[in-house]
């Protein structure tokens, strides 16, 4: 199935141990956020705004707070007045008065399901009893949800503060174009004017969401000495630790941040909802207090993803080669500035050499949630346009589509049209191993049926990480990293450090710490754990075998330089000492060994993935089934195969319902009307066939272990495959996600296929 | 504040006593009331699975049964599958295969695969993944949960044939012993 390191240089790397969180996640005995139960604890609900966009003239909470079994409410009385000022979260940054305005809503309410207030009360359901008690006045506006309306000139305006900000320009007027992005390089106009072929198509993708099973949930405790603790389901302890302390203006100093276990989170759990409220919950009835959003709640006051409006452009010569290309993407950022804008627009073409391209990219606010980062944020739509105007250009050039893309496929030194160029990267012999694939090999025979393929491409950051590293006297090590575990990176983590000391994956014992545990380590996002705290493991153990090295010269009362190690062995004139026969003398040379490391990486480890998949298309009602697929990917080296495949096969769903199925639905007052996993349809076990994977493994140069990051590029290339794959079936080309059966009907009888 | 009813079932094998409200669904009776964390509240109307027990041997969404409907029934939780400080083959099979990620869909997924493999320990792939479409995983894909539950069935396949031909070898030893006694 796969090519990996296995059986390779490494010992440990490549080989497929029994996560060390595994038992616990098995047994039902995992703490996640929900699972949390304090002495003296109680439950807090959230009132939402039933309007999509409204005027908060008051809010009376006088009754609510009769109510017997309520023993706290808030609203925004309670929070802090914040002055603009940008916060970075590490995958994408955020305006703090704006997130204090999402996590409980100031003058307005701009998009229903807007937090408005929130109770604390002994239970649940006395806590529901006190939210239809609380009387908001509302003054309803119109709204505005679709984004190429919200861009108008006259359309409801949802800030009256935010100008447009094209190239550092502010514009005059306010505007719910919030940025304005450019790339230029080449001559674009004169190259498409000298191409022999042009293809030029439009695209719109729907708002999405993230998914996780878990809902969000945080429990605050104010203490009497004034110190907050927060549990969460959180992507990044310390960013909820920055974000709340930031939103409450206390000193980070006076937060801690205790990471539960996560139910997911795909860039969804990053941003605060619920931290700040139940602190201010806390405070004002000096117990902790537990908030658990329902899964309504999750869909209609969390992130979605952004809806887009796109244009592609590409011109190509008769021989093959991309001459030019042009892209106007437009995405929703939801109710607040900061969408996914930037890194669609660095994507959209980062697969191909375009020596002339122009890129736009427009932030557009409407009155749907604020959006969020969801796995790879910005790429897959970007994709989904330019990789099915390539297919269409390569068949309109009667050319291979594999050979098409590696004609023009990115490689060392190619320049993104954003200006980076490419270290060695992967992209080429991810294609080679798509058409050296069993799967691309295999005709596909039969009415209705169609194969596609599409590749995609994610930065995968690296940012900042700590860890450090106890050595037991048995010659395990326990290893403390700040890196929130969404997916078995304990163990992905721990076998870099087994493997830098000779030791065993089951030798060292990861544990995840709170923010007051272990060193600044930034968000579980951009496919930066494996590759950024897998560094900070690494450098750890470097840190040990420095002291174990000065131990064996202290045993042998020989020099430091003397001494050599080998795997576990430590050696110096004739004497031969192991790892774990080491740890047990440590309390006779010197004391306790304890590792430490903080890295920051700069720069992207550049992931890329080519999907190929086979579909079937009902002629009578545009079902399309998914008959098999094959996920490739440069993953650089593979440190977990199986859960390197679990992620390729993971994102690849996750690409395979926002094709086919995922998409929120609004009224015309801007109520969603799917706010509930039965009609917002995620794939099932029934919907999906096992997803084959080929890792294919170009050692990233700026990592000891040559780990790219793996986590997001997988859910990029599935729309357009799928989209390339129904366009041979039917000789329908989808321009529109997700390609539910009611628009791919309408696709196939209007063109009368 | 509402009123409480007296409620005695059997939960993991033991007898267990409770009072809780009528608008109470046995999920809540499980995470609040008796502090068995383990069932998963994902959606609370049926939709996810993550809150899977099982009732009198059937598999049901917790959320959508009422604490007060439990009376004499018997119901295992996710709590109750490994016996004896030992993983369930379906447990060890989920950790071997690395069928979850984030792990919060997966005590659901396995109280279904037990409800099933218990019932047919060799079912087909289809089989597998109609029974587990109640259950919503966003994180796997779902390959390799089918492969675990595929792998498991086998253990659990080969684990019965091994206990009936140990009785019956049993059987065999004990009517020869039978016999001999008879022909004293």
């Amino acid at each position: 199935m796969s090519s990996t390191t296995e059986g390779t240089k490494y010992k440990v790397i490549g080989t497929r141990p029994v996560r060390h969180d595994g038992a616990d996640k098995v047994t039902g005995r995992a703490v996640y956020g929900a699972d949390l139960r304090l002495s003296g604890m109680v439950r807090g609900r959230i009132l939402r705004s039933p309007h999509a966009h409204a005027r908060i003239k008051s809010i009376d909470t006088s009754a609510a707070e009769q109510l017997p079994g309520v023993l706290a409410v808030a609203t925004r009385n309670d929070l802090p007045n914040l002055k603009d000022k940008i916060a970075n979260l590490g995958e994408g940054a955020v305006n703090l008065a704006h997130l204090s305005a999402n996590v409980l809503a100031h003058d307005k309410a701009l998009y229903k399901g807007h937090a408005v207030a929130a109770v604390a009360a002994i239970n649940n359901h006395v806590a529901e009893e006190a939210l239809a008690l609380i009387k908001v006045d509302y003054e309803p506006l119109p709204a505005v949800m679709d984004l190429t309306e919200a861009m108008r000139d006259g359309a409801p305006l949802l800030h009256d503060d935010v100008h447009t900000n094209s190239m550092g320009k502010k514009s005059e007027k306010p505007s719910n174009i919030s940025t304005h992005i450019h790339f230029e390089t080449g001559d674009v106009d004169d190259a498409f004017a000298k191409a022999d072929v042009i293809v030029e198509r439009e695209f719109r993708t729907a708002s999405v969401h993230q998914g996780y099973i878990e809902p969000h949930v945080a429990t605050a405790l104010w203490n009497a000495d004034g110190h907050l603790t927060v549990w969460c389901a959180t992507q990044g302890s310390f960013t909820a630790r920055q974000q709340t302390s930031e939103l409450l203006q206390i000193p980070v100093s006076r937060v801690t941040v205790v990471p539960c276990e996560i139910g997911g989170g795909f860039g969804g759990k990053i941003a605060v909802y619920l931290e700040p409220v139940a602190a201010i919950l806390s405070r004002k009835c000096g117990r902790p207090v537990q908030l658990v959003m329902n899964r309504d709640e999750v869909f209609e006051g969390t992130g979605p993803t952004p809806g887009s409006a796109t244009r592609v452009k590409l011109g190509a010569t008769n021989d093959g080669k991309l001459v030019a290309g042009e892209a106007w993407l437009a995405y929703d950022a939801g109710a607040f500035p900061g969408g996914m804008i930037g890194p669609g627009c660095m994507c959209v073409f980062s697969c191909y050499e375009f020596p002339n391209a122009r890129v736009d990219g427009y932030d557009v606010l409407v009155n749907k949630p604020k959006t969020q980062a969801y796995r790879a944020p910005g790429a897959t739509q970007a994709a989904f346009a330019c990789e099915t105007v390539i297919d269409e250009l390569a068949e309109r050039l009667g050319v291979d589509p594999i050979e098409f893309r590696l004609n023009n496929a990115a490689k060392e030194g190619t320049r993104r049209v954003d200006g980076p160029v490419y270290p060695r990267v992967g992209l080429v012999e991810t294609l080679e191993a798509a058409r050296n694939s069993e799967h691309w090999k295999t005709p596909l025979e039969g009415p209705h049926r169609g194969r596609g393929i599409a590749s995609g491409y994610w930065f995968n950051i690296g940012l900042k990480s700590s860890a450090a590293a106890n050595v037991n006297p048995d010659g395990t090590v326990s290893l403390i990293e700040g890196s929130t575990d969404i997916g078995g990176t304990r163990a992905s983590i721990a076998m870099q450090l087994a493997e830098t000391l000779g030791i065993r994956a089951e030798d060292v014992k990861p544990r995840v710490a709170d923010t007051d545990g272990v060193g600044y380590t930034d968000v579980t996002g951009g496919s930066r754990v494996t590759f950024a705290t897998g560094m900070a493991a690494h450098e750890v153990g470097l840190d040990i075998q420095r002291q174990m090295t000065e131990r064996a010269a202290a045993l042998w009362e020989c020099d430091v330089e003397s001494v050599e190690v080998e795997g576990n062995t430590y050696k110096a004139n004739g004497n031969s000492i192991t790892f774990a026969e080491l740890a047990g003398k440590l309390g006779q040379t010197g004391g306790p060994v304890v590792g430490r490391a903080a890295v920051d990486p700069q720069g992207s480890s550049h992931g890329f993935g080519t999907h190929l998949v086979d579909v079937e298309v009902d002629p009578d009602t545009a079902k399309v089934t998914i008959l098999r697929y094959t996920a490739i990917q440069d993953v650089g080296t593979a440190i977990h195969p199986a859960y390197v495949e679990g992620q390729m096969q993971g994102g690849a769903v996750q690409g395979i319902g926002w094709a086919l199925n995922e998409e929120y639905f609004f009224d015309d007052q801007g109520h969603m009307q799917n706010a509930s996993y039965l009609d917002y349809r995620m794939p099932t076990s029934l919907d999906v066939p096992m997803i084959d994977t080929i890792i294919v493994e170009v050692p990233n140069p700026a990592h000891p272990f040559g780990v790219r990051g793996v986590g997001e590029t997988p859910i990029i290339a599935p729309p357009a495959a799928i989209a390339n794959a129904i366009h041979g079936a039917t000789g329908v080309r989808m321009h529109e996600l997700p390609m539910s059966p009611p628009r791919l009907w309408a696709q196939m009888n209007k063109n009368g296929s | 504040m509402a009123k409480k009813t007296h409620v005695t079932t059997t939960i993991n094998g033991q007898q267990v006593e409770f009072l809780c409200e009528a608008r109470q669904s046995l999920l809540e009776v499980l995470r609040d009331v008796l502090h068995l964390t383990g069932s998963k509240e994902g959606c609370n109307n049926g939709n996810c699975g993550a809150c899977t027990v099982l009732l009198d041997g059937l598999p049901v969404d917790s959320c959508l049964v009422l604490g007060v409907e439990v009376e004499a029934a018997e119901i295992t939780t996710i709590e109750g599958v490994a016996q004896d400080s030992c993983l369930h083959p379906i447990q060890q099979c989920f950790l071997e295969d690395a069928a979850l990620q984030c792990g919060v869909c997966t005590p659901g997924f396995i109280m279904t695969a037990k409800a099933l493999l218990d019932r047919d320990p060799n079912p087909s792939e289809e089989e597998i993944r109609f029974q587990l479409a109640g259950n919503l995983c966003r994180c796997t894909g779902y390959d390799k949960i089918v492969r675990a539950v595929q792998d498991a069935g086998q253990i659990m396949g080969n684990q019965r044939g091994a206990t009936s031909a140990a009785a019956q070898a049993n059987g065999s030893r004990a009517s020869k012993a039978k016999a001999r006694a008879g022909s004293k």
